[in-house]
């Protein structure tokens, strides 16, 4: 019984988790966005960026809502479903979660209020601040929930007393071996999340026929970011990767599908890992790469999942969650680059682009989700390595009411999912309709129109 | 150790600085987000003859730039039940898993309502409005089932079961006599009449569940019983009751003679209602203080290690106030009659 409460908590948690998700990897960044176009504007006093600005901060307010109510379930489900992940953990995770909602939950949801409905009532300088200041406020979210989760992946700064973990060292606590990456990490992929949105609905309203200014600009501007940071976003999750490797060396061992400790090991590009027989059968690689990428030398040594009896995580989940995120990497990374290419050969997209990025719009969600599978199921056993397993911290709340509120949340997932892209669909086909009036129309423009930007 | 360092050794007086904290944010919450359900809750359907379409905008628009904030408040008080209190956290919430998933849901539904009416399709909005209407009220049922359940100790018996639905009820009428006074202050012309027609309902109905509660709540919980009229104190006490009737009286009759002249004391029945709010909560916290959970766990029972939560407290020290501040200086903002929303 007490099984398949563990099946159906963990199901739910990672359905709340990963549909939290995706709204603050859009929020997170896109609230940057929206500052850099006020700041545009306010710099400029050209009116194309505000068009911009009130177009994408609408988005921001759904997508917004939709993470905070997301958000208040997960603050729920620590005790409905993880009763011993806070009577063990709870001294190090109370604080954590406490210092995100005072500092950040409290800051972004006042000033977004003036920030959507403010601009009259208050000066233009305040309203600017108010959107500096939920930028911070979702930044500064994202800063403590992944100080807390990375503390789970790689406890520090604490000690054990009857099988409770003590706080010894707040700064140690924090700054845990793998928070810097992690955090700069999942900030970049925010960026990217929020930067394929904005290219791809842009792109959208082009295809669709809007002459205007505005979604060019915006698509110039995504475009531009996405392309400086995807080469840092990769850059990034090397360095990630060798601090895995060295603080949980069964993950990498997953992730690459490394079955038996090697020497000069092989990079698997593809493979159906088969747990059953431990190897990987259909395996297409690369020799020595693996070694050569993790240790930087061709003959080192890798451990293998055998090292880890009993205690390492599934394979075939992180593996191909794994190389999902990479191929999505290197496929933003020529997309991106692409795209700037072109726009500096020709100030202008060729339809065919304006359509791959259409479909991309939501090529930053693939990628997170799949990171964060890695990460999560890469860790597995443990719900806090090497402290806490996860079967020991589960509710004693009857099966049948998890899966009773499982179906009920999934049903609700569904069902809001689909209204929210529906939704960006709709804004941008209206927005391509209603403006065009109070705008001259003019056969379609290049990117950057001549003299609407002021130089 | 002697008596006086047990009582001023962090061990002691952290934890009721804490659940000093935490009654503060749930008060909060009562009446910020109060309000807001109670409008939710209230929000007209459009009959064959009326639509009510422009009634509900403005009613909307009310809230529109709290409401996000105001739930925050909730965040905040279970947050600080995760904190300070972790075993009372786990037990509660296992107890009242299903009711929490409902009103999950119902926060769910209504905070998303909220923002799609405006963005889906012109004729979805008012599927959307129903959706902001229902969740609303699942929301404040099941708040006002769970507070039922906590009064009752978490008994699994018919009487609790019954207690905790008229406790639904009650929470849920409360709330739209919030909503509705609020409407009175932020609203003008025919929707404020209409909301101060509301408000007298809720307000009786609000009376009549407060004293339904207040009797039976005694009578069948002898600690409590106890603690009211168990010692010279009850005099004193008393104050409370007739404090709360009397304003009652006072806020109806403020009521019925909407719309005033003077505009300006539209505040007058919304600022009676946050007073009838805090004497029953005061009232609530002279029952179960130190109990935690009702009968069974104390506050230094449930408490974490002091470490943390001295921790957390040198934060809270700094961040309340400031929140405080931003709060006040948003609702300067936005202050007088509301206006339609509009994003610029
Ligand atoms: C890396 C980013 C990130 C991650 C991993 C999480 N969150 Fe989150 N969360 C945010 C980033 C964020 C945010 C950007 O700050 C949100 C999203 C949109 C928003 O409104 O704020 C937010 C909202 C949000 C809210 C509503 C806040 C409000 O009322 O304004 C709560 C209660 C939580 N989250 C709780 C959690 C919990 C318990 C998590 C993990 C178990 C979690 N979040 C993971
Ligand atoms: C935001 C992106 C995240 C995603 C997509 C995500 C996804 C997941 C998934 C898929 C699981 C299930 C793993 C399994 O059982 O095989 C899981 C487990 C879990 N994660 Fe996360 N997670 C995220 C962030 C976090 C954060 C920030 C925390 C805590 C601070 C956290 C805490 C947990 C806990 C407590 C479990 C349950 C125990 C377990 O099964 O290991 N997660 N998550
Ligand atoms: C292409 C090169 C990339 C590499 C080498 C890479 C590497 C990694 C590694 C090793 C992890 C797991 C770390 C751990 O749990 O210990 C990870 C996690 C993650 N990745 Fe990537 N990544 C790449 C691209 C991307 C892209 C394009 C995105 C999103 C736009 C992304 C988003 C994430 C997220 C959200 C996580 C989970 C959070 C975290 O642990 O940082 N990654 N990545």
């Amino acid at each position: 019984m007490v099984a398949d409460t563990l099946l159906l908590s963990r199901l739910q948690f990672a359905a709340n988790i990963s549909f939290h998700i995706l709204f603050p990897s859009i929020t997170i960044a896109l609230c940057w966005f929206l500052l850099f176009f006020k700041v545009q504007f306010n710099r400029t006093g050209n009116t194309v960026w505000m068009r911009i600005y009130r177009f994408w901060v609408k988005i921001f307010a759904l997508t917004f809502a939709l993470g905070v109510v997301s958000g208040i379930t997960m603050s729920f489900q620590f005790g409905t479903n993880w009763p011993g992940y806070m009577r063990i953990l709870g001294n190090i995770a109370g604080p954590l979660l406490g210092y995100e909602v005072l500092t950040a939950f409290f800051l972004e949801a006042t000033f977004l209020g003036i920030m959507l409905f403010g601009m009259h009532r208050v000066s233009n300088r305040v309203h600017t601040l108010a959107t500096l200041l939920v930028a911070l406020g979702t930044s500064l979210s994202a800063f403590w929930i992944i100080a807390l989760n990375s503390w789970m992946q790689t406890p520090a700064g604490f000690e054990m007393r009857n099988g409770v973990a003590f706080p010894v060292d707040w700064f140690a606590i924090i700054f845990n071996p793998s928070m810097p990456y992690r955090l700069a990490h999942m900030v970049t992929a925010s960026g990217l999340t929020a930067g394929f949105l904005i290219a791809g609905l842009s792109a959208y309203r082009i295809l669709q026929g809007d002459p205007k200014p505005a979604p060019r600009l915006a698509l110039k501007v995504a475009v531009v970011a996405c392309g400086l940071l995807i080469p840092l976003q990769i850059f990034l999750g090397d360095l990630h990767g060798l601090n895995t490797l060295k603080y949980q060396p069964a993950k990498i061992a997953a992730m690459e599908a490394v079955w038996h400790t090697e020497q000069g090991a092989p990079l698997v590009l593809f493979a159906l890992p088969d747990a059953q027989t431990q190897t990987n059968k259909f395996a297409v690689s690369i020799p020595k790469l693996a070694s050569l990428i993790l240790h930087h030398d061709r003959q080192a040594e890798i451990k293998g999942l055998n090292e880890f009896p009993e205690a390492h995580p599934p394979v075939a989940p992180v593996f191909f969650a794994f190389r999902i995120m990479v191929a999505m990497g290197v496929l933003m990374l020529v997309v991106a680059w692409l795209a700037n290419w072109q726009l500096w050969r020709h100030k202008t997209l060729s339809p065919l682009l304006l359509k791959v990025l259409v479909s991309m719009t939501f090529s930053g969600w693939l990628a997170t989700l799949a990171g964060w599978y890695v990460t999560e199921i890469g860790r597995q056993p443990y719900l806090a390595t090497g402290i806490l397993k996860a079967s020991d911290a589960v509710t004693t709340v009857a099966p049948a009411h998890v899966g009773w509120s499982l179906s009920l949340y999934l049903c609700l997932y569904a069902a809001l999912l689909f209204a929210y892209v529906r939704t960006l669909f709709v804004m941008a086909r209206r927005a391509v309709a209603v403006d065009a009036a109070d705008e001259p129309t003019s056969p379609p423009q290049p990117l950057i129109p001549q003299g609407e930007v002021h130089s | 150790m002697n008596t006086l360092t047990v009582l001023t050794g962090p061990a002691f007086w952290l934890p009721v600085v804490f659940i000093g904290l935490m009654a503060l944010a749930f008060f909060m919450y009562a009446i910020l987000d109060g309000y807001d359900l109670g409008v939710g809750i209230l929000l007209p359907y459009n009959t064959p003859n009326d639509n009510y379409e422009a009634q509900r905008d403005t009613m909307i628009a009310s809230i529109g730039p709290f409401w996000d904030a105001n739930e925050t408040w909730l965040v905040l008080g279970v947050g600080i039940l995760l904190i300070a209190f972790p075993a009372a956290h786990s037990f509660i919430l296992m107890q009242l898993y299903l009711p929490v998933t409902l009103m999950l849901a119902g926060l769910i539904l209504r905070g998303v309502a909220f923002d799609f009416r405006t963005k889906a399709a012109e004729d979805h909005k008012n599927l959307w409005d129903s959706v902001f209407k229902g969740g609303s009220l699942l929301a404040t049922m099941a708040q006002g089932y769970m507070l039922g359940a906590f009064v009752m100790g978490f008994e699994q018996t018919l009487a609790a079961y019954i207690f905790a639905g008229i406790s639904a009820i009650c929470v849920t009428a409360g709330y739209s006599f919030i909503g509705a006074t609020w409407l009175v202050m932020k609203t003008e012309g025919p929707l404020q009449m209409r909301a101060a027609k509301w408000a007298r309902l809720s307000g009786w109905l609000t009376a009549l569940g407060i004293t339904a509660v207040s009797i039976i709540n005694p009578l069948i919980n002898p600690a409590i019983f106890a603690k009211w009229f168990g010692s010279s104190a009850v005099i004193v006490l008393l104050i409370i009751p007739v404090l709360c009737g009397g304003l009652f009286i006072l806020v109806d009759r403020h009521l019925k003679q909407v719309p005033h002249t003077h505009d300006h004391n539209c505040w007058i029945p919304f600022a009676t209602t946050v007073a009838i709010f805090m004497l029953c909560f005061m009232g609530l916290a002279y029952s179960f203080f130190p109990f935690i959970v009702p009968g069974q766990l104390t506050i230094w029972q449930a408490a974490s290690a002091p470490e943390s939560l001295l921790f957390i407290f040198y934060g809270v020290i700094v961040v309340l106030p400031t929140i405080l501040i931003y709060t006040a200086f948003s609702y300067r903002v936005f202050w007088g009659k509301a206006t339609l929303l509009k994003y610029y």
